[in-house]
């Protein structure tokens, strides 16, 4: 195995990073310092799109290009909001961020910001990661203290207030103009887009929203440069990210990869296997919400944009799901099945009201009283939810379902079976 | 209402935003914080401090799964139960919890310590199974001896009058 790449997590195993004494002596606010005195906002843009960094959240768009999208001639303030809703299944890398190394998102923010010409950053944290925003705002108040944030950062005249701010906890408020309207103090519904955020985000003004890692990552870009960080990984997809791998696997974590790492060694070497010597049965690669893939095709594919593509799947969050032949796939699809429909925001009809019909038909199977064209029925019905709705999370709830159902056609038939057996048998007997 | 500490967090969350309604999910905190639960009167009282009308705070309170509508337990167990968790046993932690406890989920003990929950993914799938207590740390990589630990933890705790709303 070559030496693993450490850039994200190059911190991790450093006691104490939380203390911004600690992070500054391992390289802390140094590539703030390069870009406050040794850059123009727009040479950090660039340096950012040469680094071929791709959003973590899931969505993976082009994070330069999204910041370029920021009208530079807007008499409006910006805003950066770092998206911290961490709430994908599977998924538990920012968490790990935050908790081990809070000062890398904090200098991430404040070169964010500055490349934009924001003055106001706001971190926004699933209401349950309470004890994290504690940590969060502890770090911050040091950064404030060290003159890192507020009013002339680093005896520049740069000035920028970070401050963190509670979700309460919503799958929804993840999607990023939902997140914005909670930021607002409403309801997390999705914003219709256009326009999108860079034009009208938070309070109608020009907005950047960038997850926890993927701020995490730029103050390595600045120190490093943008091609450094794209030779780590692959062409289109650069540098490393964060998975997070949980489910039947014996060293269940967050482990950082190359770009093209292929999943097999991610499984057999970082993770140590199977638990119990069992064979694998299917990985859900990239959270919750992406399709399902077979064990073959897990063995054959590499953690990349492109390659995950190929079969049929995506990256993702880089939430990890790895399942055993113990799994039943017809189970575990029926709880996402009601996770998404407990999630959905409750705005557009096919998400809200085929969430809950889809739920009521996999809860008929699993009680004995599925028909055999319940199957085409759950098609159908995914059919019509399936970009029907504003954001993607209809879409989310239909991608496990369809993926499971053509993947792992027996686990479904037998769901049917062991119900209809379930009916038969007399109630006492 | 609130104390006097709390208030004065409120002046400060206000100087945050330019909207002084960005500031009631954090506010909404302070609230169930002391009192546990949102009552009619708390989002009657948010309202006025944040310039709002009362039916925007109960819009956001009947929206967001984590502010309480009712009374809950002094200690708030909430089990997730999502695919990642269920892989590994979290439903067991549950029929566990609801045995040892003599409650169904979704509802409170007698003695008014405790409520178990069924909860959606926390972010603690690669330390399933786990439960959060109210707000804090979670608890993780659970077993049967460790919930029991945990619940005597707990029950010292009640008796000494503290209680988990830290």
């Amino acid at each position: 195995m070559a030496e693993p790449v450490r850039v994200i997590s190059r911190r991790f195993d450093v006691p104490n990073c939380t203390s911004i004494d600690v992070y500054l002596k391992h390289d802390g606010y140094v590539a703030l310092e390069k870009a406050l005195k040794q850059m123009q906002p727009d040479e950090v843009t660039t340096e950012v799109k040469k680094s071929a960094l791709r959003g973590r959240g899931g969505a993976g768009f082009p994070t330069g290009m999204k910041w370029s999208f920021v009208p530079k001639d807007s008499p409006k303030p910006k805003y950066v909001v770092c998206n911290a809703d961490e709430s994908e299944p599977g998924t538990f890398k920012d968490r790990a961020v935050m908790e081990l190394d809070p000062h890398s998102l904090i200098e991430g923010c404040l070169i964010a910001a500055y490349a934009l010409g924001a003055h106001t950053a706001y971190i926004y944290i699933r209401g349950e990661y309470g004890w994290i925003q504690d940590l969060m705002d502890v770090a911050i108040a040091e950064a404030y203290a060290k003159g890192f944030c507020g009013k002339n950062i680093m005896g520049t005249d740069f000035a920028c207030d970070v401050y963190t701010h509670p979700g309460g906890g919503a799958y929804i408020c993840g999607e990023e103009t939902a997140l914005l309207n909670s930021l607002e103090g409403k309801r997390g519904h999705p914003r219709i887009k256009p326009p999108f955020p860079a034009i009208e985000g938070l309070y109608k003004c020009p907005t950047v929203v960038n997850n926890v890692e993927t701020l995490a990552t730029v103050p390595w870009i600045i120190q490093f440069g943008g091609d450094t960080f794209r030779e780590l990984g692959t062409e289109k997809s650069g540098g490393t990210r964060l998975v997070s791998v949980c489910g039947h696997v014996n060293k269940p974590g967050v482990y950082e990869i190359p770009l093209g790492y292929p999943m097999k060694d991610l499984l057999e070497i970082e993770c140590g296997g199977i638990r119990n010597g069992n064979k694998l049965k299917a990985v859900i690669p990239g959270g919750s919400s992406v399709p399902i893939i077979t064990a073959e095709e897990a063995y054959g594919v590499m953690l990349d944009f492109e390659s995950i593509t190929e079969v049929g799947s995506m990256l993702g969050s880089g939430g990890v799901i790895v399942m055993d032949e113990t799994a039943d796939i017809f189970e575990s699809t029926f709880r996402l099945v009601h996770f998404y429909k407990h999630e959905s925001c409750g705005w557009c009809t096919p998400c809200r009201d085929g969430g809950d019909w889809m739920e009521q038909i996999f809860d008929r199977i699993s009680i004995g009283g599925g028909r055999q064209e319940d199957l085409d029925l759950i098609t159908l019905l995914g059919r019509n939810i399936e970009g029907k709705s504003h954001c993607a999370l209809g879409d989310a709830l239909v991608w496990p379902i369809t993926s499971a159902m053509k993947k792992f056609p027996e686990d479904f038939q037998r769901a049917l079976d062991r119900g209809k057996k379930l009916l038969r048998e007399p109630v006492g007997a | 209402m609130l104390t006097p500490e709390r208030e004065k967090k409120i002046d400060e969350l206000l100087t945050r935003y330019p909207v002084r309604q960005s500031a009631l999910l954090p506010v909404l905190w302070l609230v169930q914080e002391q009192h546990g639960w949102i009552d009619q009167d708390s989002m009657r009282y948010v309202a006025i401090r944040l310039g709002i009308t009362a039916e925007q705070v109960r819009e956001v309170v009947t929206f967001y799964s984590m502010y309480n509508e009712k009374p809950v337990g002094r200690f708030h167990l909430q089990v997730c139960c999502t695919t990642p968790c269920m892989l590994v046993g979290s439903d067991d932690i549950v029929s566990h919890l609801e045995k040892r406890l003599g409650v169904e989920r979704g509802h409170t003990t007698d003695d008014g310590l405790f409520t178990v929950s069924v909860v959606e993914c926390l972010g603690s799938c690669g330390t399933a199974p786990m439960l959060q207590v109210n707000r804090e740390k979670y608890r993780e990589n659970l077993t049967n001896d460790k919930v029991d630990a945990l619940l005597d933890e707990l029950r010292a705790k009640g008796a000494s009058g503290g209680n988990g709303n830290g």
